[in-house]
């Protein structure tokens, strides 16, 4: 079941336990705590307001949570800030909302963390040059309108996405985070987004999928965890029931705020669905 | 496709491929604020040739223009950033206190000119820290600071004004105000700090993170930028201009007077607002600011040089400085989508 120790997969990537985090006097997670291990592509499910976002900024460094601890590759780290987040292999794709919309590719690229040679001053020369190679190889930008120059006001939705992956991409991560990565994509877009995904789970890489869309999610992902106002509902390998049972289970938690075992037919021994490991589906 | 082409195609590659779109997108608020410069100063020349084709006018531009540049060239970064400081003109009589007390009591002149700037970093560093810290919008703290550091002024010298003559006789004095092969030394001095905020600006951290800051706040937090530490720098360095504009008029005009400054603020953010920076943040340039300013300090003395009737100078400026704004607008407008 455990996939071979030597490869590094199977390994507990992030951990988080018992977090709770409240915004002036109203809870937004409590108790929350699940794995990710290295390999992994968990979804990330959950209606609007359950704590999706909250979460993923906990695990970013942008939120402190009030109580509970992280642990990234066992080891528990504490006052988790952005920069300590991306040295320990974090990056978020946060859509293009995290674009600076004036701003020329290369300083989207590099926002937050420019090139610098001596007492700050920046070295353009290579950070147009990086930008250029990654629109060439990875966002398959190949329109000779685009150069590292043009600013984000000039790209289409989907080539605003591709910026903001490939920004992610660029830095060594061990842990994608994608917040919400298909919203306004078009049908072929998307179908390269989903593909990437998979790319991220070959690398040996892993990734916390976040979406609206459960078909997108139940694509891609390994494992499914459901927040419902604040708490986890449900944690499972996707592997263990059809799209028409996700979909079952996820009315269900919308309707009750709890977690059933879809009827099947089978035994349903009432098994604890928080067992989730990292089977590959 | 000829070897020309293929070179030109490859020593592109990761340059700039420069078509009519991006060229213009990148330089079209230069271009026109450069352009209505010119015109402008055209316009100028043939309307009162005897003043504007001989050097003495030029001279004073070069003297007073840089006395509301220096702090609008600043003023363009906290801008550019999504912030605005009002109290900048307060700042030129506070720092002026400084530089009387160490002046009077010590004789050194170069020694009060540290004081004043210093001083201009302290009053910069709490409109930065209010701003920052309590999260108070910066036009509503520098409205405040405004009064605060005028009323400071007033106080601190109860209301008098100061010869500086003494001071004439000092190396500082010929370092801010003296000349350099004929030129004015305040315009030496706008040329570098204008230098010096284009490389913060554009060639810098502090600029890189303060346009994405100006630009989306909320992708600067997710990006771990250091927004606070960021604005607050800006806000000193407005300050130390302001302060350095301060020193220099006083020495040119050997007095201080606490009201100093006072007439600068909207012609310093005319200046601004002129050279195509963004109101919203996120966008400005460094030159526009610069030719701004001097679009701004000759109008008036073009208008009297003409025999126009001294009524009508705000009409003009007003006009002048809509039509800019308004060339802005279209020119971004056409090659920003």
């Amino acid at each position: 079941m455990e996939p071979a120790e030597a490869t590094g997969r199977g390994r507990v990537s992030v951990e988080l336990r018992h977090i709770d985090k409240s915004f002036g006097g109203v809870q937004v997670l409590r108790d929350v705590s699940f794995t990710l291990r290295a390999g992994e592509v968990l979804g990330l499910l959950g209606d609007n307001g359950a704590g999706k976002s909250t979460l993923i900024k906990i695990v970013t460094g942008v939120h402190q949570p009030d109580s509970g601890q992280i642990l990234f590759n066992g080891e528990e780290v504490r006052g988790l800030t952005v920069d300590r987040a991306r040295a320990l292999g974090v990056e978020t794709v946060y859509q293009e909302r995290a674009l600076a919309e004036q701003l020329s590719l290369w300083r989207n690229i590099f926002m937050g963390r420019p090139r610098t040679r001596w007492l700050g001053f920046l070295d353009v020369r290579a950070m147009r040059k990086v930008t250029a190679d990654l629109m060439g190889e990875s966002m398959g930008f190949t329109s000779a309108v685009l150069t590292p120059d043009t600013h984000v006001t000039g790209l289409s939705g989907g080539e605003r996405q591709g910026l903001a992956i490939v920004r992610a991409l660029h830095f060594e991560a061990d842990i994608i985070i994608l917040d919400e990565p298909s919203m306004g994509l078009s049908l072929k877009e998307t179908d390269k987004l989903l593909g990437f995904v998979e790319g991220i789970k070959a690398a040996g890489k892993s990734a916390i999928f976040i979406d609206h869309n459960i078909f997108h999610v139940y694509a891609v992902a390994d494992r499914i965890v459901v927040l419902d106002r604040g708490r986890i509902a449900a944690d499972f390998p996707t592997s263990r029931y059809t799209l028409e049972e996700v979909t079952g289970i996820m009315r269900e938690v919308a309707a009750s705020g709890n977690f059933v075992e879809p009827e099947r037919g089978r035994a349903t021994n009432g098994v604890s669905a928080t067992e989730g490991t990292g089977e590959t589906s | 496709m000829t070897e020309a082409v293929k070179n030109a195609e490859s020593s592109t590659a990761f340059g700039r491929r420069w078509t009519a779109r991006t060229f213009g997108a990148r330089w079209a608020s230069q271009i026109g604020i450069t352009f209505a410069f010119v015109l402008m100063w055209v316009a100028f020349i043939s309307l009162a040739p005897t003043t504007f084709l001989h050097s003495p006018i030029y001279v004073s531009f070069a003297q007073t223009t840089p006395y509301f540049a220096l702090p609008a060239l600043l003023l363009t970064m906290v801008i550019v950033s999504g912030d605005i400081d009002l109290s900048f003109v307060s700042i030129y009589g506070l720092a002026m206190v400084g530089f009387v007390a160490v002046e009077k009591t010590n004789g050194n002149v170069g020694l009060a000119v540290l004081a004043a700037v210093l001083i201009g970093a302290l009053a910069g560093l709490v409109n930065g820290v209010i701003v920052t810290g309590l999260g108070i919008p910066a036009l509503v703290v520098t409205i405040g600071t405004q009064y605060l550091y005028r009323g400071l002024t007033l106080a601190l010298v109860s209301g008098k004004s100061y010869a500086l003559v003494e001071a004439q006789d000092s190396a500082a004095y010929q370092l801010l105000d003296g000349r350099f092969l004929g030129i004015p030394m305040q315009f030496v001095w706008l040329v570098l700090v204008a230098v010096g905020t284009w490389l913060l600006l554009y060639r810098h951290r502090l600029g890189h993170n303060g346009h994405v800051i100006g630009d989306n706040r909320p992708a600067a937090e997710l990006m771990g930028i250091p927004i606070s530490r960021t604005r607050i720098w800006l806000f000193v360095f407005v300050g130390m201009a302001s302060a350095l504009a301060g020193v220099m008029q006083s020495l040119q005009v050997s007095n201080f007077y606490p009201q100093i400054g006072n007439a600068y603020l909207l012609p310093a953010l005319a200046a601004v607002f002129v050279g195509g920076t963004s109101v919203f943040g996120g966008r400005g340039t460094v030159w526009g600011t610069f030719i701004g300013a001097f679009m701004i300090g000759g109008i008036q003395a073009a208008i009297v040089a003409m025999g126009v009737e001294a009524y009508w100078i705000q009409v003009i400026y007003g006009g002048i400085i809509l039509l800019a704004v308004s060339i802005h607008a279209v020119l971004l407008s056409r090659f920003e989508r």
